[in-house]
Parts: C-alpha cells; structure tokens; sequence
C-alpha cells in the first residue's frame, strides 16, 4: 500500500511540477505572476482532446500538436497582456490582475466552444498497461507521465545552462538593465520564455487529463492555487525548486490523505507553504538573486 | 406550444360563451382553475430538469381536458420561466397568486428557489406541489408545500438493504464532497442508514469540489477490504472514483452503490464500463414495467420524440394530483379546499406506482433499486434477492 500511495504521489507531483516550472520560470524572467497559466493548462487539455477526437491524431502527436499551441498561446498572453503594460511601466501587479483577466475570457471561450460539462479522452487512446509491482499497479500512463514530466524539465534545464539563448534567458532574468548593456535580446527572451511556459503548461494539461480522464473548462482554476503553492515551496523563479517542490507537494497530499485523512489534504499542503515562509521566506531551495533562474 | 395556445383560446371561448348564456346551461365547462407552471426553461443545466417536467404537466393536462375528468372545470396552466434563479421565482410566485389568481403552482424546478418563494404560497394559502425539489426539510415550510419528488433518505435505505440482502454487505467505506451541500447531504442520509443497518462503517474518505484524482483515497480503502463502497458524489466524480478503483484493482466482488446524482448519463459516458453493476435508488425509472407508467413513456415519445427522464415522471404525478384534487374538491376557485382534498389523497394510481403523502406531505413512493449497464449505458431493474 505504501508503494501504490508513493506512486500515486509521484505522478501527481510530476504534473504539479511541470505546471509549476513554467509557471516559476515566468516569474524568474519577468518577476510577474503569470495567472493566465491554468487557463492555457487547461486549453493544452482541450487542443490535445480534439486532435484525438476529431482529426484522430496518435496520442504523441495529439501531445505535440497541443504543447506547442499552448506555447503559442504564452506568447499571444505576453503579447497582448504583459508587453503593453510594461510599455508603459505600469506596476507588475498590473501584470498579474490584467492575466487574471486574461483567464477569464479563455475559461469563457472554451465554455463556448466546448460545453461546461466535463468530457474525457476516448478509450482507445489510453496507454492501458498495467505493471504490478507486489501489492502496488501501476498505471503505464503514470509511468508515462512522470517520465515525459522529468524529460520537459530536464531539457529546459539543459536549454537554460548550456545554449547561448538559455544564458540569454537568465541574464534577462538577472536584470534587465544589464542584459540590454550586453546586447542580450530582450524582447526575443521575453516571448520565448512565455513560449516555454505555455509549453509546459501545455503539457502538463494534457497529462493531467490523461492520468484523470477529466477535460472542463475549469481544470486550471485547482492547479493554479496548487501552482502558486509549489512556487513558494520551491523558491520563487527557482527553476529546480519548482520541479522538486511538485513532487513534494503531490507526496504531501497523498501522504495527508494516509496519515490524516482526505479532509485535512489541502490543510496540511498550505499548511506547509505557511511553515516555510514563516522559517525560510525565500523558499525551500533558495538561491542567491543572482542566481535565479 | 402550438397546442397549449389552442386548448387556452378554446378555454376562453367557452368561458365567454359561459359568461354570454350564464342560465342557458349549454355552459358544459364554464369554470377554470388556473394553475401556475413554475419551471426554469433557461438557467443552464436547471434548464434541463425544468423543461423535461413543463413538457410532461402540458401532456397532462391535455389529457385531463380531453378526457374531461373534471366535469365542468377546465385546467389553465399559466407557465413561467423561473430561470433557476431565487429571486425571479420569488416575483413570479408573487404575480401569479396576485395577478394571475392561480389555485395552485406545480414547481419550482429548484428547492433553493423553492426556500425563498414557498412561504408566499403558504401564506396566500395556495397549495404547490414541487417536482424536482429534493432538499432536507422542503415541505416544514407548510402544510401547503406537497413534493412528488422523493428525497434521497426515502431511497437509499432500501437500496443499501438490498446490498446486505443480495450481496452479503457488511462492511463499507464511504466516499463523498466535502464541500457540496448536495453530496454532504446525501452522505448524512447514507451514514445514518448504513449505523441503521448495523453496518461496520471501516473508512469515511472525502474530497474536495474539482478533485479528478481519488487513487490516494481509494488505495486507502482498498486496504481496508470494505463489502461496499458507498458513493456521496456527483456523476462527473463518481465517474472517476468507479474507473480509479478498477486501475488500481479493487476486488471486483466490490459493490459500488451510488446516490440521487449518480443517475445520469454522464455517469456512463465518463466511467465506461466501470460503470457496470453500481446499485442507485430512485422512485422511477423509464423501463419501469405498470401499464399507468408504459403508457406514459409512449405518450410522452409521442408528443416530443424523447423518453421521458424522471423529473417529467414527476411532474407528470403532480399534475394529476392537483387535478384529481380539484375534482374531489368540486371548485376552480377555492384553494383551501383544493389543498385539503390533496391532503386526503391517499391511494394515488400514478406513474410511480401507488402511493399517498407522509405525515410531512413527501410522496410515500416505494423506492425501485436500479443497476448500472455499462455496456447498454442505462440503468435497468436490479434482479429480485
């Protein structure tokens, strides 16, 4: 029982986790909140869904298709939210209010084109194999979803460390000032990290909807707060921190479920985020500034 | 629509040439009660719910008025979109007891409206008759609040005693919303039954509205080798709780028996096969086999092409009721009576069987226990014990 509750812990931790490294990595660039990121989580769900459904699309490339729209739709949230207002300098938590807004007009979008019933992925789609370790099955989806979750952080890391446009990234998230001194490219930085942010919220909303077999136009409003969650946890703009802090968070709930019961999940999870800003205000995996990112 | 404006002008061409010839005694129906429809035809999925029931109380009062079961009264149904909202239903409860001077309203569609705008009816002494209300303590409003909707704590004893009968249920574990009054009430009515019963309750899980991942809560259950599992969910949820238990390999000997909310649609087309064999509870069911109910099924198809749900069941009782109230009460004109002979109704021959009112005014239906298809995605009779 308690390997089938680890995994149970992991794989929801993984998609946490690749919600949260888009969402974090915004943050580290820009030092705004991005909040439109459930809702592009949740519109990656319904382009994955209608690629399966309606043109009948294999499930990787139903995956792809739906990662890179979603990427497209963090450079159209950039676009039409964040770069005007910091044309013209407004305050960040301009920022933040104008992409809850944002999410709002795509939640009722999708409502208008998709119903507000909840829908899920056709059968014959799933990846049904099971592997039974002792007591515990797991799903061949979990294993999927953890593995593809670790691949996605791992190459934004590799991107972020190695390649001269990584380096790029986080010399803008160093301080702009000092990336415009060195030529760095602001503007392309910008839209590329919302590129990457929206891919990763993408993705991690069509892995969502395949481990629960659950698509509504809501689903981004529960990994929003539980995004905001991990990003404390994690240490804000830290790209690491938000990988382990989703992990954690999804073997902290499983294992309030165990340990305290079901009722108590989400005290004991910001009960958590309270503990840590309390002791360690910057995060469980604080870096110096000048690090970040 | 088309045939309710015609039998309304044929109504008023009678009562005026009632009113032209007053002695002639050529007047065969010069009185009309006037019944107020209170249903939500707009108001998202309250719409649905509210339409099925507006669609089956016209197909009974045109059968009312062709059969002329009431002698020389005519049935005027008055019908007024609610729109699922309180305040709304308030104003029109107001207008037509005011204005339109009904002697009865069938409706609302929603027991939150019903909370906010009942009281009106009772102090004006009009008698309602709700169809789809199934919330706690509806009718203490009033001695003229009746309900043909049966509420859950009618059914789901019945349903988790034929799970001990059949299946040998001893031990359940217990799975509901914690933050919905609809799946907390339904787990209070579940609770009380399965300390009734003598059950051993062995885990209450809960989630929270939104949740889609219930393997933590089910792997917990799963170890604890619950007879039943009990559900206090809505269908989207349950949906999920039945496939998440059949992933993570429960014993299939497992019974899952689910609540009012369960019996749905939805419930299929999101569970799939893992639909298969969970036990509900409900007053009717559309393969329920009385000639009163077949005929009623094949009536409705007839008139709007679909099968009637059991809201319109419901509703289609109610109009009945109110009718037969008014004959035995002999007037169009005077509530109070017409509330007092639908009090004394006690042997009602309806779609949902015999039944008569409680002591609280709830319909005294016998429960039917119902089983999931998955494969033929409805639910059908559960095989006798």
């Amino acid at each position: 029982m308690i390997l089938q509750q680890l995994i149970n812990g992991l794989s929801l931790g993984a998609v946490y986790a690749v919600f949260a490294v888009g969402f974090t990595l915004v943050f580290g660039v820009l030092n705004v909140l991005n909040l439109s990121q459930g809702a592009v989580f949740m519109w990656g769900a319904y382009v994955g869904l209608e690629m399966v459904r309606t043109l009948q699309l294999p499930l990787p490339a139903a995956m792809t298709v739906a990662v890179m729209a979603a990427g497209l739709l963090g450079v159209v949230t950039e676009w039409l939210v964040f770069r005007p207002l910091q044309r013209r300098g407004a305050h960040r938590w301009m920022g933040m209010v104008a992409s809850l807004a944002f999410a709002r007009i795509l939640i009722g979008a999708a409502q208008e084109v998709f119903g507000t019933q909840v829908i899920r992925y056709p059968d014959a789609t799933l990846v049904d194999a099971t592997l039974v370790v002792g007591e515990a099955r797991i799903q061949g989806l979990q294993v999927v979803a953890l593995g593809v979750a670790l691949a996605m952080v791992l190459a934004l890391g590799l991107l972020l460390k190695f390649t001269n446009f990584g380096r790029a990234i986080r010399t803008v998230a160093f301080s702009e000032t000092v990336a415009r001194l060195v030529g760095a490219p602001v503007a392309r930085v910008r839209g590329a990290t919302f590129f990457l942010s929206g891919t990763l919220a993408g993705g991690a909303g069509v892995l969502w909807s395949l481990l629960f077999q659950s698509v509504s136009p809501f689903m981004g409003d529960t990994i929003l707060l539980k995004g905001l969650t991990v990003l404390i946890l994690g240490g804000l703009g830290n790209v690491a921190g938000a990988l382990v802090g989703g992990l954690l968070l999804g073997l902290v709930e499983v294992g309030s479920v165990v340990a305290v019961g079901s009722g108590f999940r989400d005290a004991v999870g910001f009960g958590l985020v309270l503990l840590i800003l309390l002791t360690r205000p910057t995060g469980l995996f604080a870096t110096r500034e000048a690090k970040r990112a | 629509m088309p045939d309710l404006r015609l039998s309304r002008r044929r109504v008023l061409a009678l009562s005026a040439v009632a009113t032209l010839l007053p002695r002639s005694g050529l007047g065969q129906t010069s009185k009309v009660a006037r019944i107020g429809l209170v249903q939500s035809t707009t108001g998202g999925s309250a719409a649905l719910y509210g339409t099925e029931q507006k669609q089956a109380i016209e197909l009974a009062f045109n059968e009312i008025t062709k059969a002329r079961t009431l002698g020389d009264i005519a049935l005027q149904a008055f019908h007024a979109d609610d729109g699922a909202d309180r305040g709304q239903t308030v104003n029109i409860f107001q207008r037509l007891i005011r204005q339109d001077k009904v002697v009865a309203i069938l409706g609302p569609t929603l027991s939150n409206s019903a909370f906010a705008a009942d009281p009106l009816a009772q102090q004006a002494g009009i008698p309602v008759i709700a169809s789809s209300n199934t919330a706690p303590n509806l009718t203490k409003i009033g001695d003229f609040i009746f309900r043909t909707s049966v509420p859950e704590d009618q059914v789901f004893p019945t349903v988790l005693a034929y799970g001990v009968r059949k299946h040998g249920v001893k031990r359940v574990a217990l799975i509901y919303g914690i933050d919905d009054a609809l799946t907390r009430s339904a787990h209070d009515v579940q609770k009380k039954a399965v300390d009734a019963l003598g059950l051993e309750s062995v885990g209450i899980e809960t989630y929270q509205r939104g949740d889609v991942d219930f393997s933590a809560q089910l792997t917990k259950i799963k170890a604890q080798k619950p007879d039943a599992i009990i559900l206090g969910a809505l269908a989207e949820e349950g949906a999920a709780i039945l496939r998440q238990a059949r992933q993570l390999n429960l014993d299939p000997k497992t019974v899952f028996i689910g609540c009012n909310a369960n019996i749905s649609a939805k419930l299929f087309e999101l569970a799939g096969p893992a639909a298969d064999g969970i036990l509900v509870g409900a007053s009717w069911f559309a393969g329920y086999d009385t000639p009163r109910s077949k005929a009623f099924v094949e009536a409705y198809r007839k008139r709007y092409g679909t099968t009637p749900d059991i809201y319109a069941a419901q509703g289609y009782d109610a109009a009945y009721l109110i009718a037969e109230a008014i004959r035995r009460a002999g007037t169009a004109t005077d509530s109070r009576a017409i509330r007092d002979k639908l009090a004394g109704i006690t042997d009602f021959e309806g779609v949902l069987g015999r039944f008569g009112w409680s002591p609280e005014r709830d319909a005294t239906v016998t429960p039917k226990v119902l089983i999931g298809d998955g494969q033929a995605k409805v639910f059908a009779a559960a095989p006798a014990v």
